[in-house]
């Protein structure tokens, strides 16, 4: 048995055999041939190259490719399928070393991409995922059954994959995927998209996994805690059956919630909002009972094309959320990103510390084009509903002022065209550095609202990086440090008498609400599929438990005591949850 | 027939050196020649007809490369080559906008 920790970026339980899918990060075992197969396997390789080039020419012709941009990639890979030094390097390397075609195809491969990445032009390091490409398009003829397999699945499956590309997503016969488990990818990586459209569980960034798994076992895919165990022995696989069937009950008793408002017992009401990344999921928050979209995270816009985003881009995205609620609010969080992560970006500075470096609001100011062209989109859109505007990682008064200043240039280009949009759009600002929230008091004389960005926060307040691992126990959001921050930025927003909610994932964890309440958070934006649960909760209690728990909070001195008596707490009102 | 050996030095000057459609436009034209065509740049020695060689040689703007050709058709292919570097691969921005639209 193993287990496996990753993120998790669509909820549910999934347990059945895995399916593995070939990728440059599933290692091909070396495997020897004898001298006399030699003109065999080369046979094979060239039958390989042969069906490769006959599949290019079919796609390239098709009308989806000459529109899409990719034409030229295609024509890359073509003329490498051709170029005769690149397929003598591989035949030489199986006569030579007795090798089977797959592994040299894999062995040769690998090592010139891994050439053409150290190469330190971006133009040619570039080439590196185009070989990885032509490795995997080799593969699928030369290993043959497996991806057949995923076409023609007649039973059950999670796919295992270094990380899906849409190509393979497409392919796939959903009615049998129950699962998916990636060994890279992120919130906003084509897996989990995929994933949450089929309403299946998935799990990302779980790092290697080709070598643990064995060839008959079952896989478990649990993605409400974003752990993936390989092989389970019989407890675990009993615990998790359990645990399956009592949350799609759970689920549905919860979902009967979604028409009672979010009031606590004493009858105050709790704004719940949904923070979602992508315009389909609107849908979800409204379904799930959401009052709104509290976050809306922009950075897909960005990332997913691999090509800057239009205006038009923008708003269609935009327009499409609004539309879903109906009138609810909808807060469009600015563009987010480090300049390392936009492949579009048109420079590659490197960074020796991204997390402090040009990110976000930072690189926004400095790249006026594009900040204003989501500008211009965010405004155009902002005549469809109730539109606020949040700029991310604000530091300091001037980068407010500057960004403000922005958006009224951007209103003044709209005025010239006579464009219409709202000129009282809300601006309001993240929260999500230490340098903000005890200036949260000056920020809030310009600001029509706060969102506190408690992943960030935390990071910022503690400097610890919990993607590593060596000191990711130090990440807790119960750290008294982190407490007070947010204690007086609240007291600083109600102060000021502007919007306050709390839209990290401290928002979206059960234990931590009677905290936030109890602080004096009144709007909390959370993942879409917690937001019963959470209701639920908020339900369940008065505000004067709440205060008199935050009180006692107050007190205590280790975020362990904290979190031991906010679970306590939480359990004895929802004993379901734990 | 006969044969004979050409050479010459070309610089790259597109800005963003010999990136995917320069490189591929670069081969193609390479392998219309029948002579052998090398390309050096520096120490290393790539095969002007192979886009794998030719991408490992990371020839970027301002990269002087030296192109030796031999065969029945080394003239011509040397001039041919020399007139595509030096048209800056008909990919620069302001020289090729109708013709970038067109095939994008």
């Amino acid at each position: 048995m193993e287990i496996r920790k990753g993120i998790a970026v669509s909820p549910g339980i999934a347990i059945a055999k895995p399916m593995l899918i070939d990728s440059k990060d599933y290692r091909i075992p070396r495997r020897s041939i004898l001298p006399s197969n030699r003109a065999r396997e080369i046979q094979r390789l060239r039958k390989a190259f042969a069906t490769a080039i006959s599949e290019l020419e079919e796609i390239g012709s098709s009308q989806d490719i000459q529109r899409n941009n990719i034409q030229d990639i295609f024509a890359v890979h073509m003329r490498f399928l051709r170029d005769r030094s690149f397929r003598k390097r591989i035949t030489d390397f199986i006569s030579k070393e007795l090798v089977t075609a797959e592994y040299a195809v894999s062995a040769i491969l690998r090592e010139i991409a891994s050439h053409f990445a150290g190469i330190d032009d971006p133009y040619i390091s570039e080439r590196a995922a185009d070989i990885y490409d032509i490795e995997k398009r080799l593969l699928v003829f030369l290993l043959g059954k497996r991806q057949e397999e995923v076409d023609h699945l007649r039973e059950e499956v999670v796919i295992l994959a270094g990380d899906l590309t849409p190509t393979q997503t497409a392919g796939f016969n959903k009615s049998f995927v129950k699962g998916f488990a990636t060994e890279k990818g992120g919130r906003t990586s084509h897996t989990a998209i995929v994933a949450r459209s089929l309403g299946i569980p998935a799990v990302v960034a779980l790092g290697d996994m080709s070598s643990e798994v064995p060839p008959e076992c079952v896989v478990i895919v649990d993605g409400y805690r974003g752990v993936v165990v390989i092989d389970p022995d019989e407890d675990t696989l009993s615990q998790y059956d359990q645990y399956s069937r009592q949350m799609t009950q759970f689920a549905s008793k919860l979902n009967e919630l979604r028409e009672f408002p979010a009031d606590t017992r004493d009858g105050v009401h709790i704004q719940l909002m949904g923070n979602i990344e992508f315009p389909d999921e609107a849908q979800i928050v409204v379904e799930k009972g959401g009052e709104g979209i509290g976050l809306y995270r922009t950075e897909f816009l960005y990332l997913y094309s691999g090509q800057e985003p239009t205006e038009e881009d923008h708003y269609e995205a935009y327009a499409e959320a609004i539309r879903a609620v109906q009138g609810k609010p909808v807060v469009i969080r600015t563009m987010d990103l480090g300049a390392d992560k936009l492949p579009h970006a048109g420079w590659h500075a490197h960074e020796s510390n991204p997390v402090l470096g040009l990110r976000s609001i930072r690189y926004c100011l400095q790249a006026l084009p594009l900040f204003k062209t989501q500008l211009r989109a965010i405004l155009r859109a902002s005549v469809l509903g109730d539109v606020r505007v949040m700029f991310p990682l604000i530091t300091n008064l001037q980068e407010l002022r500057q960004a403000k200043m922005i958006l009224r240039d951007v209103m003044e280009d709209l005025d010239e065209y006579a464009v219409p949009y709202n000129s009282e759009l809300p601006i309001g600002i993240m929260i999500e550095t230490p340098s903000s929230a005890l200036t949260a008091g000056l920020l809030a004389n310009e600001s029509a609202f706060f969102s506190v960005g408690t992943n960030d926060l935390i990071q910022y307040t503690l400097a610890v990086d919990r993607a590593n691992e060596h000191v990711s126990t130090l990440f807790s959001g119960a750290e008294p440090a982190v407490l007070r921050l947010l204690r007086s930025v609240i007291q600083d927003a109600h102060k000021a008498g502007i919007g306050l909610s709390v839209c990290g994932e401290m928002a979206s964890d059960p234990e931590f609400i009677m905290l936030l309440l109890g602080m004096g958070t009144r709007v909390l934006s959370l993942a879409p599929p917690m937001i019963p649960e959470v209701k639920k909760i908020i339900r369940s209690v008065t505000i004067e438990e709440c205060n008199q728990l935050s009180r006692k909070v107050a007190t205590m001195d280790s975020h362990r005591q904290i979190k031991n008596y906010l679970r306590d707490a939480t359990t004895r009102i929802l004993p379901e949850t734990f | 027939m006969s044969k004979s050996t050409h050479e010459i030095e070309v610089e790259i000057r597109n800005p963003e050196g010999l990136h995917m459609r320069p490189a591929m436009q670069f081969v193609d034209l390479a392998n219309s020649f029948q002579s052998e065509i090398s390309v050096c740049h520096q120490d290393v020695r790539a095969d002007a007809k192979s886009i794998m060689q030719m991408t490992m040689l990371a020839a970027t703007c301002g990269t002087r490369l030296k192109i030796t050709a031999v065969g029945p058709d080394a003239d011509r292919a040397i001039q041919g080559l020399r007139g595509l570097v030096e048209n800056k691969f008909v990919d620069d921005p302001q020289a090729a906008v109708g013709e970038k639209e067109g095939t994008v």
